[in-house]
């Protein structure tokens, strides 16, 4: 059975730090409003770089429309927690819930499970209340995302009874239900994030219920030449070439050499990916973009890629 | 590389600022090559400045331990062997030393070393909510770094540590831990839930929070907490003063630290706000490391019209030369392939070039390291690294 990716109602997009986790959400999130789907995209690290994808201000807890059928958000446990509160608990505490919800902040940062579960299950019920057609999370990298979604199961273990525990079997239904929820993992063509990325899919497999979507493979650069323009490329007459253009070649041909290089390098490890990749789980290709900056503009070329890629 | 700040400063280089320190902390955004730059300096301090040098990690990579020739290293710290070196063709003068941060292995042995008798440290030990927090929930990381590297200090055993810190959602995440812990030992809250479950409910205080805390979590759940801190609160006076302990190596004179980055936006960002918070609490910013930068004759006067030529006027130049050359029809279009990819590659060059300008905060030395177009697999390979930022 396969989904069509921006068929599922909430995906989680993860990746080693620096690989572009927030490029993809990003994008991800404005190809599916561009076909139409009410989208809401939120960053779970708080840092702020979600707006800059988007070229708006800043990004909070209560979501933002950002183009049509675009929302934004940010999250912040301790405002899922009172919203939390309001809503599943009907305690009206807004008052008095300032030191309140300090101190119960501590007891979730002690009580392992708590905060994860307030910063997944946010997203959860969106989908549980259908709200969105489709809710991308900018998630956590790849060192915290398991913790997160298998805060669900770790709170079954923990916990016997009480609300958060029941909470747990309704957002274990969604989490684990292929038609609706799958993660993304984003990796770079390089050593480091390509192996994270393989031990991810086995994390993911060994200890949630999550399904992996698909894994993009970002900033892939451009094979500059075939193997015979490579040969006259080694050949070039550097003396010869400067003279003809009057200006300096060297560093040109540097420039280009640097390229195939990298290009090298990187697609064994590419290569690596896609050999060891379970050969259901569907690769996509984003290529380097040679860009000024990363702001909107740059989000939509990445849309039109990711497009070309799923269709 | 622009002028420093302080012209004046006794520090212009990394070689010189390891020189006078015994710990540096390297830390940074996720993916910007901390731990290879961690393990680069560690390396060249220990060719150059001799000393027994370790260099602890977070990453549980097996390329790094394989790029120093060893098979594999862990919560213990192992030597790299000194033919690692004679086969990267240098003397070392003195020792390398790796060691990887096992944060469950480092969290027994500090209850085993804080715990007031045997059975409240196999209590603690196998109680769930220890096994969770320590095992699989991240903010535990952070503390356990510094508790380590403070523990390995202490005993003294090595002239210069270098540290790779943990990812942290936040970078100033394991500055505070140290604090978080000592404040977490003596709050309120952790008395109010320790104190027996019976005469909770006749504190008036607490009353609010605990009635909705038992309606969220479970009375039984925060029995278990309860219990859980109940037993860790007997190790309180261990660990406050161990806390402080580590905050005052922190803002040691010889501990320093080093900001690691690539010119990308959203590292770049974080570094800055880390530099700020450095200050803040009046910690030492050492040098700021600038990873992955593209060589600088992307931005070689006239390359930019050398370029454009060879793209507009690939088929002229083609012509013009030698026939050895190739296939002029061939030779124009590697021509205008190597045009375009510079020109792109340039736009590239020029970013990073305006992000580093506009790194306000820099510290007196700013290394630079080039875009390695290879894997590193090797102690040589690491040095080269390394070269390029010591001096």
């Amino acid at each position: 059975m396969t989904v069509e990716l921006l068929d599922r109602k909430l995906l989680f997009v993860t990746g080693k730090g620096g690989v572009g986790k927030t490029t993809i959400a990003a994008s991800l999130a404005v190809l599916a409003a561009q076909q139409g789907r009410r989208t809401l995209v939120g960053e779970v690290d708080a840092k702020g770089n979600l707006a800059d994808f988007f070229e708006i201000g800043p990004t909070g807890f209560k979501e933002r429309e950002v183009s049509r059928n675009l929302w934004a958000m940010s999250m912040n446990t301790e405002d899922s927690l009172k919203e939390y509160l309001g809503l599943q608990l009907k305690i009206p505490l807004v008052a008095r819930l300032g030191p309140l919800a300090r101190t119960f902040d501590f007891v979730a940062n002690a009580a392992p499970g708590v905060k994860e579960i307030l910063t997944i299950g946010k997203f959860v019920w969106e989908v549980r209340e259908r709200h969105y057609d489709l809710v991308v999370v900018d998630a956590s990298a790849t060192g915290h995302i398991v913790g997160q979604l298998a805060a669900p199961q770790s709170i079954q273990e923990l916990v016997q009874v009480g609300l958060v525990r029941d909470q747990t079997d309704w957002m274990l239904d969604i989490l684990g239900d292929p038609t609706k929820t799958g993660a993304v993992i984003v990796a770079a063509p390089e050593e480091m994030p390509v192996n994270e990325t393989l031990e991810l899919v086995t994390r993911l497999r060994a200890s949630t219920v999550v399904d992996l979507a698909a894994v993009v493979a970002n900033r892939v650069l451009p094979e500059l030449f075939t193997r015979r323009e490579e040969k006259i490329f080694d050949a070039l007459p550097v003396a010869t070439l400067t003279k003809a253009i009057g200006g300096p070649v060297q560093p040109l041909l540097d420039g280009a050499q640097l390229a195939v290089t990298l290009r090298r390098t990187r697609g064994v490890h590419l290569e690596r990916l896609r050999q060891e990749l379970p050969p259901e789980v569907p690769l996509l290709f984003v290529p380097y973009l040679f860009q000024r900056s990363h702001g909107a503009r740059a989000t939509r070329q990445v849309a039109e890629h990711l497009n070309e890629e799923l269709t | 590389m622009p002028a420093p700040k302080r012209p004046a400063a006794s520090t212009r280089s990394i070689e010189q600022l390891l020189a006078a320190k015994e710990i540096v902390i390297h830390c940074g955004s996720g993916g910007v090559g901390k731990t290879t730059t961690a393990a680069a300096v560690a390396a060249m301090a220990a060719v150059h400045h001799g000393g027994k040098v370790l260099v602890l990690t977070v990453d549980p990579a097996r390329r790094l331990a394989n790029a120093l020739g060893l098979e594999a290293f862990g919560n213990n710290e192992t030597q790299v062997p000194p033919a690692a070196f004679t086969k990267a063709g240098v003397e070392a003068r003195g020792e390398l030393w790796v060691a990887m941060l096992d944060t469950k292995q480092s969290w027994d042995d500090l209850v085993t070393r804080h715990a007031p008798d045997p059975e409240t440290r196999e209590a603690i030990l196998a109680n769930p909510l220890y096994k969770n927090i320590t095992g699989r929930f991240v903010q535990s990381h952070d503390y356990i770094a510094m508790e380590r590297l403070y523990e390995i200090h202490a005993s003294g055993t090595y002239d210069l540590i270098v540290v790779d810190t943990p990812p942290t959602r936040n970078a100033i995440d394991f500055l505070e831990a140290p604090d978080r812990m000592a404040d977490f030992f003596s709050s309120r809250l952790l008395r109010w839930l320790t104190v027996p479950a019976r005469s909770r409910v006749f504190s008036l205080a607490s009353r609010p929070f605990y009635s909705v805390a038992d309606r969220v979590l479970g009375s039984k759940f925060l029995e278990d907490i309860a219990e859980f801190f109940l037993l860790f609160q007997s190790m309180y006076d261990g660990f406050v003063e161990r806390a402080k302990a580590v905050n005052h190596t922190l803002g040691d004179k010889r501990t320093t630290f080093v900001v690691v980055s690539t010119l990308e936006a959203a590292p770049v960002r974080e570094a800055e706000f880390f530099i700020e918070a450095l200050d803040q609490r009046g910690l030492h910013l050492g040098a700021v490391v600038l990873n992955k930068v593209l060589p600088s004759w992307f931005l070689e006067e006239g390359t930019t019209a050398s370029a454009q030529a060879m793209v507009s006027r690939s088929e002229s130049l083609a012509e013009a030369l030698p026939a050895s050359a190739g296939s002029p029809e061939l030779v124009a279009r590697v021509l205008r392939e190597v045009g375009e990819s510079f020109l792109n590659f340039q736009v590239v060059a020029k970013r990073e070039a305006d992000t580093r300008a506009d790194l306000s905060s820099a510290p007196e030395v700013v290394a630079t390291v080039p875009y390695f177009d290879r894997d590193i697999t090797d102690l040589a390979g690491l040095l080269e690294l390394g070269e390029q930022l010591w001096r």
